[in-house]
């Protein structure tokens, strides 16, 4: 068994306007199997993929934002978006869907996967990973 | 004489409504599509400059587009239009010239 390591992967676009946010998701269940220590972080544009109630009905795109709902059964479990980000943009949390992960080691309790931090906290996790994949 | 503009970037990611937005002149269109649509957004940092604009340029959203991205109409500036596909065409027949701002 090699050494775990801390992945992060920065989302910075939205969704659907170019491949990059998709391509973000495949990689991160891709990556999902190698039992890495994985962390998302959403921040500039990037938070505008995790907004609840999109519909791609009428452009004929594959809708992938319930995907983010599944992410907790892969033990992607810690989903950073930041504050400022959703601020500048005139979003708050109760615009975010509402993703839940079963936390294994406090007897399977639904917890939150997204977690609100401040730029400077956002840039603090950056700080704390050995890998680091942008998107 | 008029133009339709578009645009189909956020204005958070690039200046091109800005750009936009400073050089249509009265009585053109501007035509938010694909990311574009997030400035139609009504309480973002961009919402007061693009009303301010609706008083001399008439603004459309791309509805499928809006809805994709979980726009619904009530996140959107009321002086913003949503139109189709079929409203796209007839905006483009409609204006002498069309305008994408990339």
């Amino acid at each position: 068994m090699s050494e775990t390591k801390k992945f992060l992967y920065v989302n910075r676009k939205a969704p659907y306007g170019t491949i990059y946010a998709l391509e973000s998701l495949e990689v991160v269940l891709i990556g999902a199997a190698f039992e890495q220590d994985v962390s998302l972080a959403f921040l500039d544009d990037g938070v505008f993929q995790l907004t609840k109630g999109q519909n791609t009905d009428g452009i004929g795109i594959k809708n992938f934002s319930p995907t983010f709902r599944a992410l907790g059964d892969y033990e992607v479990t810690k989903l950073y978006v930041e504050k400022e980000s959703l601020e500048e943009r005139g979003l708050t949390t109760d615009d975010l869907q509402n993703i839940m992960y079963e936390d294994e080691d406090d007897d399977w309790e639904e917890k939150p996967s997204i977690r609100l931090v401040s730029r400077a906290e956002m840039a603090d996790v950056m700080a704390d990973q050995d890998v680091v994949l942008s998107f | 004489m008029s133009t339709l503009h578009t645009v189909n970037k956020s204005p958070f990611a690039t200046q091109a409504l800005m750009s936009c937005l400073n050089h249509c002149k009265d009585g053109d269109a501007v035509l938010m599509i694909e990311d574009g649509v997030y400035g139609a957004l009504a309480s973002s940092g961009m919402s007061e400059l693009v009303k301010e604009k609706t008083g001399s340029v008439m603004i459309y959203v791309m509805s499928p587009d809006a809805d994709a991205r979980g726009l619904s109409a009530d996140k959107l500036l009321g002086e913003i239009k949503g139109v189709d596909y079929a409203g796209f065409v007839t905006l483009v027949a409609d204006h002498d010239r069309t305008q994408s701002w990339l």
